[in-house]
Formats: structure tokens, C-alpha cells, sequence
């Protein structure tokens, strides 16, 4: 084994095929598209130089705030939620339905599974005030408050967009959580029961310092994939009202093939790029430090 | 390994990596529009159409096996479609491919049209026709209409040629003592009675925007006079000019008094023509299309002699006038230059002299060609709607007809946001200006 992995020229055939597919396929449009934000045009028309003319629009847009904002925003809340969703559940699996928590697991993690445009649908047919009341709207209205038009502020279609995807992938952190749950050894948990931990302090000082590592996981993985957010987004509201629930990838997308206004899109990518890499980067300082210490 | 053999061969990957990326941010700035074809016979008559519009390819299916089968049998049919809202896109990818069909509808914002033709790929429309002798087929007021969307020249043919107004449920205005009303005051008291009656006065589809944007529009032409969007469009005049946001203050009025009913933003088109052919609202603005569904006893429940169609009211002391009416040519259908032959040149003679009867006898829909076999009307309003139109004189566009794309686009979005009082009328025409400007 040693004799195949040391050897250079071996390393470069096992990796050669995969690393010319992935340089193909994922690096290369990123450099081309990083040529691109430095021009102006279409396909019809062909491309024309236009210096930093689109770095210089893209700090001065409104709309480029208003959708970095949202996608922090959005972000923030998605990992928060999920995650602390997730958590509480994994705590209930492992504390709570010791042997029926295999049943429950699968029910939970069944939205999961389901295509994002299909559980956008049911969402909006849930919350519509017209051309019939939906579900929750008809509750509302049998407790005595009025139909409310949940897509029709930007405030409202945010908590609605919040509680579909909490909903979708609860199920997904809840089984990843679980599973660093249940490497807590027993004994360690016995021996706190012993000296009278219960309840919320056995979860405050022993299982939540030993499932770090793996919440930090969750964590990163959740803030990744919430930051690039888009097939949600366009199933249930398409941005609206307006462009009240407009991430960057949206935005973007519109730019460039609604707009046909490549060269300012794909600044906006870069945008978003950066954006992600300072995330990335983020996570990368607090992940140093070994997690399993103190 | 040797240190320097290591450090040699990470110099050379590093200069590899970055000769690839240079390379590569090269062939995007060298990477123009692609290679202009040649001319080629197609081998079908190809023609990218809409999903959400049926009469067309209906039609030219009819019209492929009775009257125009010899242009048929030379150079067969072939329909494909895309939804209209990803039809701007497919063109664009299809014009840098130069592989355009020989027949496609034109793009949802005129300007897309206009920038292929300035890039040669959509043929010249008046000249073909007369060089076939049949642009005589076209009738008057299609052609100007035309010619004021696309700059000047006939860049597409009106397969559809539609008047825009309100259709009004009649037995409802009786029932409520209403009058038809004349002015734009008279339509919002008749709405308030409406209202106050428990009867929805309109419905519209906030979802699809543009017939919320139509009343404004509408409001704009009487109030400034025909020319009033044509000055925004020249840089005379700006949409944030205090006659300009009046308009949206009186559309957003309306919505503010719930004339448009609960959750306009979540109306979608059918929704909308639904809840007027069952009788749920009193009053809807549409164009002349909608007469295919007024027709139609499945779909209209409130029965197509009782559905009466008047003109956008005036408005005391503004400078238009009721009968200028808003018009349009549905999506225009154009051809590329590229594969307009002599079979393509065929279909073109039979669709100009057989479209117009064949419409308007199978679907109600007029189009903007000459009716040569005489058609029996199928109800009154379709007679008074014909009537006007050969009749119009001067008439006038619709709000977005001459904003770019991106403008298109932001002020669609943004109309059932006004309607429902989260985007200020001010708010709206800022946003709708700027999106003018961007571009």
C-alpha cells in the first residue's frame, strides 16, 4: 500500500482522470465567469470590455443589498432553526423513544426525501388566502382571526420560507445529530445520573460539551448549503412579493439570463463567492481549536 | 525525492495552473457572438411557440391539413413550446447558436426582437411580404401598431390583434342600478356601490402583474394624452413626475378599498378570468383574447350575452380620449432570415390570406390579418368588439410596451405589491424608473 501511495507517478494516474474532470467541469467556468464580470453584453450582441464598471454598480445597487442582507438573514435563521430543531430531536430519539425512535426517525426524515418543488406547492397551498382559504388560514379563522395574506408582505413570506425549510430538513440533522449522540459512552452518562445530574443539566454539562464536535458539523454543513439557497426560494414564492425574498443566487440568475446582462451576474456570483469564502474561513479559525477539549 | 526536483515540479504546476486560468480569461474577452450561418433549406417549418397560448398552433394545425396542405406536404409542420416565462431566455440561447426556428413568437419585451434584428437573424418582414404580394393582407391598424413596438419596421405578423378594455357582467350592473360609467370617477363610485353591495367590483391576476400595470397605463393615456409612455420612453418625461405617480395613487386606491378582492398577488391568470366568468366579480380588463373564453359556454357561467365590454373611462380634463384604445398584437411571431426560403415564403402567402377567417371561425380569436371568408359572429360583444377595431382610428400601448426586459420584469413584479399597499405608489415608479435607467 505504501509502495503504491508513495509513488508520484501512481498518485497522479489514480487522480489524474477525476482531478481533469473536476478542473473541466467546476474550475474553469469559475475563472471564466471571473472574465466575465469584467465585460458587458449578451449572447445575441457578443461581449464587449467594460473595465470595473460592474464592481462600481455592484456597490451602489440597492437590490444587491437588500439580497445580501436576505441571504444572511435567511441563513442565520435556516442553520439556527435546523439545527437547534435537529438537536432537540436527536435529545428526544435518544432520551425519550428508545425503541420506537427508529419508526419515528424514518417519519421525520421522509420530508427529506421529498423534491423541493413539490413541498413548495404544498406550502403554498397551505398558507393561501385566495382563490380558496387554506389550511391554516381556515384555523385561524375558526379561532376567530382574520384570513391573513401570508404571501403578500415580504415579513410574512420570510416565516413561511423559515418554516418550510426547517420542516424539510429537520429529519436529515436529527439522525446526524443522533448519531453523535449515541457515541456518548453509557457510562458517562450513568455515572452523572449517579451524582444526581437530571434532565436539563445532564443535556446542559455532559451531553452538549461531548456532541460538539459533531453540532459544529451540523453547524458548518447548514450555513454552507443555506447560503446558496434557490430551488426553495423559486418553488414557493419566486423572489416575491416583488423582490421582498430575493437571496443573491436569484438575483443573479435573473441578471444574467432574464436581464441578459451576463458580465454584471456574474459579479454578483463573485459576490456571493466571497461571501462564502469568508465563511469558509470563519469556520476553518474556530475549527482549529480542538473541540474535544474543554 | 530531492528537495529541488519537488520545488522544480510544483514551479512548473503553478505555472501550468495559471497559464490555464489566463488562457481561459482570454477566451472569454475573444468570445463574441457565434459564426453567421449560411443560408439552409429546413427540412421542417419549425415553430417555437408559447404553452399558455393555444390559438395559434391550433390553427396553423388546422390550417396545415385543409387550406395551406400544399405549403404543408412541401415542408411539414412542427410545433414545440416553452412557458412564457422562460421564452426571453431560449431565444437568447438559440440566437447565440444561430440555430433560431424558421418561425418563433418574439420575445415578451420588444426589445428583444429589436436586437435581433439589429443583428440580422430575424427576417425583413415588409419586404418579404410584398416581394409575395400579400402585405396587402395585413390590416391598417395591426401594421401601425406594430411598427410603434418594434421602432419603426414590420418586424412581426399579428397573428393576434387585441383591443384591450373592461368586460362587465350585465345583469349585475342591473341588479345594482349601476350605469355603464364614462369617466374614471364613475368607475370608482360604481365600484364603492359595488362593494358595499358584498359584490368583488374586479378581478385580476396580481401574480401576473400586467393587469394590474394596465390600469395605470390606462390612466396615464387619458389623463396625458396617446403620447404619454412614448416621452418616458424618449427621456422626456419621467416616471416620478407628480402626473405620472397619480396614476399609480389611483390604482393603489382601488386596492386600498379592497376592489380587488383578498390575496390579489397569489391570483394567477386563469384564476382571474375564472372568478369573472362564474360570476364572482362585476367588472375585469382584458383584452380582446379573452373573447375565446367569453365564447366558450363551458368556461363562461355567466353567459356570453350577458357580458358587456366598454372602453377604459376618461378622465375629466385629461388630454386622451375614450376611443383610443389600448391595443397590442398578443406576442408577435416573427421568422428568422436564415431559413426563410421559397417553401418557407409558401406558408407565409397561405397563413396571410387563410389566418384571419380560419381564427376567428374555429377559436373567436381576431387576429390582425384580413377576414377573407365572411365569419358569423358568435355573440354580440365579439360584433362590438370587430366593429371598434376596424373602426379605431388612433390607438394607443400598454405601460411596459417600451420598457426593456429588466423594466418589464421589475414592474410586473412589483404591481400586486402596490395594488396591496406594501410598495408606496412613489416606491413603485422609483423602482420602475430605475430599472428604466439601469439599462
Amino acid at each position: 500500500m505504501h509502495r503504491v501511495l508513495g509513488d508520484r507517478r501512481a498518485i497522479a494516474l489514480l487522480l489524474g482522470p477525476a482531478l481533469l474532470v473536476y478542473s473541466l467541469i467546476m474550475l474553469v467556468p469559475m475563472v471564466w465567469s471571473l472574465g466575465y464580470s469584467f465585460t458587458k453584453g449578451n449572447t445575441i450582441n457578443g461581449f464587449t470590455g467594460n473595465g470595473v464598471a460592474n464592481f462600481s454598480r455592484l456597490l451602489d445597487d440597492p437590490a444587491v443589498h437588500d439580497a445580501l442582507w436576505f441571504t444572511l438573514k435567511y441563513a442565520v435563521v435556516v442553520t439556527a432553526g435546523q439545527v437547534a430543531a435537529g438537536y432537540l430531536l436527536a435529545l428526544l430519539y435518544v432520551f425519550f423513544l428508545k425503541r420506537a425512535s427508529a419508526l419515528v426517525r424514518t417519519l421525520v426524515f421522509f420530508p427529506v426525501v421529498l423534491p423541493t418543488v413539490a413541498v413548495g406547492l404544498l406550502f403554498q397551498k397551505f398558507f393561501q388566502v385566495a382563490p380558496q382559504t387554506g389550511p391554516v388560514n381556515s384555523l385561524l379563522n375558526a379561532v376567530g382571526i382574520d384570513s391573513i395574506d401570508f404571501f403578500g408582505s415580504a415579513g410574512s413570506a420570510f416565516w413561511v420560507l423559515i418554516a418550510m425549510d426547517i420542516w424539510r430538513s429537520m429529519g436529515f440533522y436529527a439522525v446526524l445529530l443522533f448519531a453523535g449522540l449515541v457515541d456518548i459512552p453509557d457510562e458517562v452518562l450513568e455515572s452523572a445520573r449517579l451524582d444526581g445530574a437530571t434532565g436539563l443539566r445532564l443535556v446542559r454539562h455532559i451531553v452538549l460539551p461531548l456532541s460538539l464536535p459533531v453540532l459544529m458539523s451540523s453547524l458548518i454543513f447548514s450555513v454552507n448549503g443555506t447560503l446558496k439557497v434557490f430551488d426553495s426560494i423559486v418553488a414557493l414564492t419566486n423572489g416575491g412579493p416583488g423582490t421582498g425574498t430575493t437571496p443573491l443566487t436569484l438575483y443573479m440568475f435573473q441578471t444574467s439570463f432574464t436581464y441578459s446582462d451576463y458580465g454584471y451576474g456574474s459579479t454578483i456570483a463573485l459576490l456571493l463567492t466571497v461571501v462564502c469564502l469568508l465563511v469558509s474561513l470563519v469556520v476553518y479559525r474556530v475549527s482549529r481549536r480542538d473541540l474535544t477539549e474543554g | 525525492m530531492p528537495l529541488r526536483t519537488s520545488r522544480a515540479r510544483r514551479a512548473r504546476l503553478s505555472l501550468l495552473t495559471a497559464g490555464t486560468a489566463s488562457l481561459a480569461l482570454l477566451a472569454t474577452a475573444c468570445g463574441g457572438s457565434g459564426a453567421g450561418g449560411s443560408s439552409s433549406a429546413p427540412e421542417n417549418f419549425d415553430y417555437l411557440s408559447v404553452t399558455e397560448n393555444t390559438t395559434v398552433k391550433t390553427a396553423l394545425t388546422t390550417m396545415s391539413k385543409d387550406a395551406c396542405k400544399a405549403a404543408n406536404d412541401a415542408l411539414p409542420l412542427k410545433v414545440e413550446t416553452v412557458p412564457q416565462a422562460s421564452l426571453d431566455q431560449k431565444l437568447q440561447l438559440l440566437a447565440g447558436q444561430d440555430a433560431l426556428p424558421v418561425q418563433f413568437a418574439a420575445g415578451n419585451a420588444p426589445a428583444l426582437t429589436q436586437q435581433l434584428a439589429k443583428s440580422g437573424k430575424v427576417a425583413d418582414l415588409e419586404a418579404k411580404l410584398k416581394e409575395l404580394g400579400v402585405l396587402d393582407q395585413l390590416e391598417p391598424a395591426a401594421v401601425s401598431t406594430i411598427k410603434a413596438l418594434y421602432g419603426g419596421e414590420l418586424q412581426v405578423l399579428p397573428y393576434e390583434y387585441n383591443i384591450e378594455g373592461i368586460f362587465y357582467n350585465k345583469k349585475v350592473f342591473a341588479d345594482n342600478g349601476i350605469k355603464v360609467p364614462g369617466t374614471w370617477e364613475e368607475l370608482v363610485s360604481a365600484a364603492a356601490k359595488l362593494e358595499a353591495k358584498g359584490v368583488q367590483p374586479f378581478s385580476a391576476s396580481g401574480q401576473q402583474g400586467w393587469p394590474l400595470t394596465r390600469l395605470i397605463s390606462g390612466y396615464l393615456y387619458r389623463s396625458l394624452g396617446p403620447d404619454a409612455l412614448q416621452k418616458v420612453a424618449d427621456g422626456k418625461a419621467k416616471l416620478t413626475d407628480p402626473e405620472y405617480v397619480k396614476a399609480a395613487e389611483e390604482v393603489a386606491a382601488l386596492g386600498r378599498k379592497g376592489y380587488f378582492g383578498k390575496g390579489v398577488g397569489s391570483i394567477d391568470y386563469d384564476t382571474a378570468m375564472n372568478q369573472f366568468l362564474t360570476g364572482k366579480a362585476a367588472m375585469f380588463y382584458m383584452g380582446s383574447w379573452a373573447l375565446a373564453n367569453i365564447s366558450d359556454d363551458k368556461q363562461n357561467k355567466i353567459g356570453a350575452e350577458n357580458t358587456g365590454f366598454m372602453p377604459f373611462p376618461a378622465v375629466t380634463g385629461g388630454k386622451g380620449s375614450v376611443d383610443q384604445y389600448p391595443s397590442n398584437v398578443g406576442l408577435g411571431i416573427t421568422f428568422a432570415s436564415k431559413s426563410f426560403d421559397k417553401n418557407t415564403g409558401d406558408w407565409v402567402s397561405c397563413i396571410a390570406k387563410n389566418y384571419g377567417s380560419t381564427a376567428l371561425k374555429d377559436h373567436g380569436s381576431i387576429s390582425g390579418f384580413k377576414v377573407n371568408t365572411e365569419v358569423k359572429d358568435a355573440n354580440e360583444v365579439t360584433t362590438q368588439v370587430r366593429d371598434t377595431i376596424s373602426s379605431s382610428k388612433r390607438n394607443v400601448l400598454w405601460f411596459e410596451a417600451l420598457f426593456s426586459t429588466k423594466a418589464t420584469t421589475v414592474s410586473q413584479q412589483n404591481a400586486a405589491g402596490l395594488v396591496s399597499g406594501s410598495t408606496s405608489p412613489e416606491q413603485f415608479m422609483q423602482t420602475v424608473q430605475d430599472a428604466l435607467a439601469a439599462q
